[in-house]
Parts: structure tokens; C-alpha cells; sequence
């Protein structure tokens, strides 16, 4: 049994949700290779180089995988697959991008975020946002699947001195371009990988209020999230969103406010350890998942907050 | 140019989802049942690609049971002009799925096809990357714009680090996601007409497809309750508690 994971990187460095997958790997048993793909990727490929117990790490260094474009991503995997019994990306949207392309081209199912490893055929994974938890089994030759990155903890990412191996892009397909990612610039911890967040929701009335809840993230070394209702109604970006349909994400420490605790934003965070709600509305559903819940206007408990800490 | 969506009958967003007494999936007797939300957006988008004049027709095909019918009847209430049911009672894995929507689009030939980013039941997020490959068209997932240029199409796709941006040449695959448009709601008069509109019924076992499953469902659970906590009084309380009850900060 040999299992490939593919590695998210961005601008060199291996993205923290690349280490989650490969404990997923692990978990699954047998020789580990890690693919490093992209225009211009070497020190992501040293940098997997260096994680605990992997076999070998293959790239794809090549302009053509620019923007990683699921086309071309795709085809590579392909090209590769003979090689493996499994093929991991995270579920994340760079995965979920490319995973099932690549399955349909190998005539596969794809199993889905899954939330755990049973057997090496047999999967845990969550359906109708986390409402249930299906237990599968596929019987498919080779298993395509895309890990939720919560579900495993990040492999140690040094002590390894796995070998690297260059192998070549697929063509171009020429079918789509890539033209450029506006990422939303800060300084703050990435949500995924923060030990706290703090998430503001259609309570907090506009965009221009969050600095309120970034103050409390600068004292806490937090990052700052959203629920869907604060996207849509413009107050932060959509790399904010927590949810069924956005980032799924389990801190140490969440903290909810102005959110009422839809079934789909507790989707995207009711695995963190200890959550906080502030919510003027006592009935509010948040209230049923909360460790610490405070009825309070969160116009008067955030500031408040923010001087105590 | 024609445009075909997909839409898929699920459970309401809004009705809170519950494990059936054999652990075998989720309890849907009497559930109140919708158009997955994501469809919408597709519907939407291809109506206003109509009204712009960049779309000709607009066709719904939805695989399912005899009752994705409503579903289908709802897409032609809201502006699609003809629907295509292709009836199973069976669930099929995306991978099926996708191989009946190239069936019926390689007997229709629309230059455009638009399907939901994920369903929200299964969560799967696949149909749509794998009905590209097997096209062998270019694909742009998770669009929330779509802007038609001739031949090719410029896509904004979200993504976990911000807004991507890309080319697509046409005939293309796009799966939309919730921020593309607002969906409208059908009015009482287009309802009405939506009953006379065509609606083709296809039978699965005619396509002459293998549309067998590839994975078994061993068990269905309910996940681990979380249980409430308690309502502090105060800030300063609550900053106590996290510091020496919860120990996070
Ligand atoms: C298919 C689908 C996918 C979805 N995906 C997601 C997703 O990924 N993530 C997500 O978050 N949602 C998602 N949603 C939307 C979700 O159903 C809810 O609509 C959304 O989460 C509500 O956001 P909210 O809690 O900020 O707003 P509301 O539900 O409007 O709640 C606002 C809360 O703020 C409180 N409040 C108001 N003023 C104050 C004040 N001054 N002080 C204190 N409290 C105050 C109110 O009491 C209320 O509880 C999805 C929906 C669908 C249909
Ligand atoms: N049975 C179906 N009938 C019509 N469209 C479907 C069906 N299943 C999936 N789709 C389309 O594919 C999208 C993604 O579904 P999924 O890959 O299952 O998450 C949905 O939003 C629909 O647009």
C-alpha cells in the first residue's frame, strides 16, 4: 500500500492544512509520498522534505501549474495514479478544486472530507452539515479522498529527510488561465490554524464596527472570522466565512458574537474546544453549544472585554 | 446559446436533520423538501444570462424520484423553459450522477452548464468537477461572478484565501456558490405557467448507464452532543472562567 498526499503551498511555505492531511495518511498505513506541484515550488518541496516519516516527495515544478489549475492538476494526478492505493488532498478549497476531477478521470468515487480513518478502505465522514456522520466503505481500486483538516492533528513537520524526485507536469490543456488571487491582507493569524478566533455576525451591524473585535484578536493573538450573514451583507471578505460553506475550523478558544448559531455556522465550528457566546438574545441557539455564554448588547461586553484582558 | 442547470430536490436548509431508527440515513418521511440552495443560484444566473440576451434556452435536469418533479416545476416557475427528470429511487454517488448529466448533455449540447458548489445533504462538492472531466471541458468552481465573453468566460471563484480569477474557454462546467446572486421567488401567474411548460420524464435503466455505486453506507450516527454550558453574569466572570476554568487564555 502506498499512500500520495497532495501538498497545499502558497508562496513557498506548505500550508498547515498539508501536515493535518498527512496524519490522515498515516493513519491509513503504509508508504507515504507527498506532490508538491506548481510553477515555482522548490522550497515547499524542501519544506516537505523535512516532515516526519515520509517516503519520497514528487514535484511538479512547471508554469503550467501557475494558479494550480484543476485542469492540469488533474491530468498530473492521473499520470501518477498507478503508482498509489490512495490519494489524499485536504478539503479544502485547493482539494475540492481538483480531487473530484481527478477521480472521474480514473473513473472513482470520491469520498469526501472525511472525519476519520477506520480501515484503509472504510471511512468516517459528515453529511447534512455535520448533522450526521456517515461511516463508508468503498470499493473502489484506488480511493480519492479529501480530508477535513479539524479531524486529524498536524504531523510533525521536521526530523524527516525524504528523497526528492522531479516528474514531469501533464500538458497544458490550454482549456482555462489563471489570472490572479486578491487575498485579503493582514497581519493576523490564518483562521484555520489559530488557536483562537473571534467571529462577528449580522449583530455587529457593519463592517466598520470589526475593528472592535480585532482589537480583542490583537490582545489575544486571534484571528477574526464571520458568519455568512456578515459576508453577504459586505462588513469582511469571504475568507472570513466559518461554516457548512465555508472554512471549518476548531481553535481552542471560538468566540461567537452578535451570531445567532445557525445550523450551518455550527457546521464550521462546533469541534473547538471551548466556545463563547455574547448574544443579546437569551434564546438565541449559539446559547445550546456554548461553554460560557453572556446575554449582553455586544457593543458594551466587547469593549469591556477588550479592557479586561 | 443553451444553458442547462442542475437541481437537486434535498432536505430544507432549515429543518434540522435526524438519524432514521435502522441508522441507515436520515428520516425523510414527510420532511418539508426544497430546491438545494446552491441550485437557486444556478437557476438565477441562467435566467439573468437569458434576460441579457447572452442565453437562448434554458433547460433544468434534475435525477431523482417521481416527486424532483416539484423541484423541476419550481425551476420552470422561476424562468427555466423545459426540464428533464431522469426518475431513480435509487441514491447515486456524483460520479453517477455526472455520467447522466453527460448522457443528456451530449444529446443536447449546451455551451454552458451550471450546477450548485455542493448539495446539502451529501456534501459531496464533486458533481460538477466530475461532469467536466468527463466532457473533457474546462471547469470553474465555486463562482460568485460570471462574466460571458464570447468563447470565454471570466469567473471569480471563492477561494480559502480571498477572490481567484480565471479564464475559461466555453463550452464550460461552472459551480456556483451562494454569493453569484440573489435568487427571486417565483410569482403566483409564472407558477401557473410553469405547469403547462415541457417536462420530459426519462427513465435511469433507459440511458443504458453504469451508474452502480462504488460505496456502501455501513452506518449512519448521530454526532457527538455538545452539551450547553453555563451563562456567566459578567465580563470580567467570563474572562475568570477562560483563564482558570478553561485555561485557553
Ligand atoms: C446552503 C446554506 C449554506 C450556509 N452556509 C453558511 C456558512 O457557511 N456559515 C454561516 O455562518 N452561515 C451559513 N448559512 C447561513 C445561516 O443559515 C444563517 O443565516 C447565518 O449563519 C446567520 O448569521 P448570523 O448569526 O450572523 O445572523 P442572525 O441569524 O441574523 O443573527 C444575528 C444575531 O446577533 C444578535 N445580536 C443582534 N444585535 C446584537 C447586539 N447589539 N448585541 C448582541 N447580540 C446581538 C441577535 O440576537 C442574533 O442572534 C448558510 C445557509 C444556507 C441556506
Ligand atoms: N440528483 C441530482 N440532480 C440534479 N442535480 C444534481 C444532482 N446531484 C447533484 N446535482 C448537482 O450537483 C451539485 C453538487 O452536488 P454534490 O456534488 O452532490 O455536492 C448540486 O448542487 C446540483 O446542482
Amino acid at each position: 500500500m502506498t499512500v500520495l498526499v497532495i501538498a497545499e503551498h502558497e508562496n513557498g511555505a506548505l500550508a498547515g492544512a498539508t501536515l493535518h492531511t498527512i496524519t490522515a495518511a498515516q493513519q491509513i498505513g503504509g508508504d507515504l509520498d507527498v506532490l508538491v506541484a506548481g510553477n515555482g515550488c522548490d522550497a515547499a518541496a524542501q519544506a516537505a522534505a523535512a516532515i516526519a516519516g515520509i517516503n519520497r516527495v514528487r514535484v511538479a515544478d512547471d508554469v503550467s501549474l501557475e494558479g494550480q489549475l484543476a485542469e492540469n492538476m488533474a491530468d498530473l494526478i492521473v499520470s501518477l495514479a498507478s503508482d498509489y492505493s490512495h490519494v489524499l488532498a485536504p478539503a479544502t478549497t485547493f482539494g475540492k478544486n481538483f480531487m473530484p476531477r481527478a477521480s472521474a478521470l480514473l473513473d472513482v468515487s470520491q469520498i469526501s472530507e472525511i472525519s476519520a480513518v477506520i480501515s484503509a478502505d472504510t471511512f468516517e465522514r459528515p453529511i447534512y452539515a455535520g448533522n450526521a456522520l456517515a461511516k463508508v466503505q468503498s470499493a473502489d481500486s484506488i480511493k480519492l479522498i479529501t480530508v477535513r483538516t479539524t479531524k486529524f492533528d498536524a504531523a510533525n513537520a521536521e526530523g524527516g529527510s525524504a528523497a526528492i524526485e522531479t516528474v514531469a507536469a501533464a500538458p497544458d490543456t490550454g482549456k482555462s488561465r489563471f489570472e490572479g488571487v486578491a487575498a485579503s491582507e493582514s497581519d493576523r493569524v490564518e483562521l484555520t490554524s489559530a488557536s483562537i478566533v473571534i467571529s462577528g455576525g449580522r449583530g455587529m451591524q457593519s463592517g466598520d464596527n470589526f475593528p472592535m473585535l480585532e482589537r480583542v484578536a490583537d490582545k489575544l493573538g486571534a484571528a477574526v472570522g464571520a458568519s455568512r450573514a456578515a459576508v453577504d451583507a459586505g462588513f469582511v471578505p469571504n475568507d472570513y466565512q466559518v461554516g457548512q460553506t465555508g472554512k471549518v475550523i476548531a481553535p481552542d478558544l471560538y468566540i461567537a458574537v452578535g451570531i445567532s448559531g445557525a445550523i450551518q455556522h455550527l457546521a464550521g465550528m462546533k469541534d473547538s474546544k471551548t466556545i463563547v457566546a455574547i448574544n443579546k438574545d437569551s434564546e438565541a441557539p449559539i446559547f445550546q453549544v456554548a461553554d460560557y455564554g453572556l446575554v449582553a448588547d455586544l457593543f458594551d461586553a466587547v469593549p469591556e472585554l477588550e479592557s479586561e484582558l | 446559446m443553451k444553458v442547462l442547470v442542475g437541481v437537486k430536490r434535498v432536505l430544507d436548509p432549515q429543518v434540522k436533520a435526524r438519524v432514521n431508527a435502522d441508522k441507515t440515513g436520515i428520516d425523510l418521511t414527510n420532511a418539508k423538501m426544497t430546491m438545494n440552495p446552491f441550485c437557486e443560484n444556478a437557476v438565477e444566473e441562467a435566467i439573468r444570462l437569458k434576460e441579457a440576451g447572452t442565453a437562448e434556452e434554458i433547460i433544468a435536469l434534475s435525477i431523482g424520484p417521481a416527486k424532483a418533479e416539484e423541484t423541476l416545476r419550481n425551476a420552470l416557475a422561476l424562468g427555466a423553459d423545459r426540464a428533464i427528470l431522469v426518475h431513480t429511487e435509487e441514491t447515486l454517488e456524483p460520479l453517477a450522477i455526472a455520467k447522466v448529466f453527460k448522457a443528456i448533455i451530449d444529446a443536447e449540447q449546451p455551451q454552458l452548464v451550471m450546477v450548485g458548489k455542493q448539495a446539502i445533504d451529501d456534501d459531496c462538492n464533486q458533481t460538477g468537477q466530475m461532469l467536466s472531466a468527463l466532457l473533457d471541458w474546462p471547469q470553474a468552481t465555486f463562482a460568485s461572478k460570471l462574466e460571458i465573453n464570447g468563447d470565454t468566460a471570466k469567473v471569480t471563484r471563492e477561494v480559502d484565501a480571498g477572490l481567484e480569477t480565471i479564464n475559461v474557454n466555453m463550452p464550460a462546467v461552472v459551480t456556483v456558490d451562494l454569493r453569484l446572486n440573489e435568487p427571486r421567488y417565483a410569482s403566483l401567474p409564472n407558477v401557473m405557467k410553469a405547469k403547462r411548460k415541457p417536462l420530459d420524464k426519462k427513465d435511469l435503466a433507459d440511458l443504458g448507464l453504469d451508474t452502480a455505486n462504488r460505496m456502501t453506507t455501513l452506518e449512519v450516527m448521530e454526532p457527538p452532543a455538545r452539551a450547553a454550558g453555563i451563562i456567566v453574569e459578567s465580563v470580567s466572570e467570563l474572562v475568570n472562567k477562560l483563564k482558570n476554568e478553561a485555561k485557553v487564555i
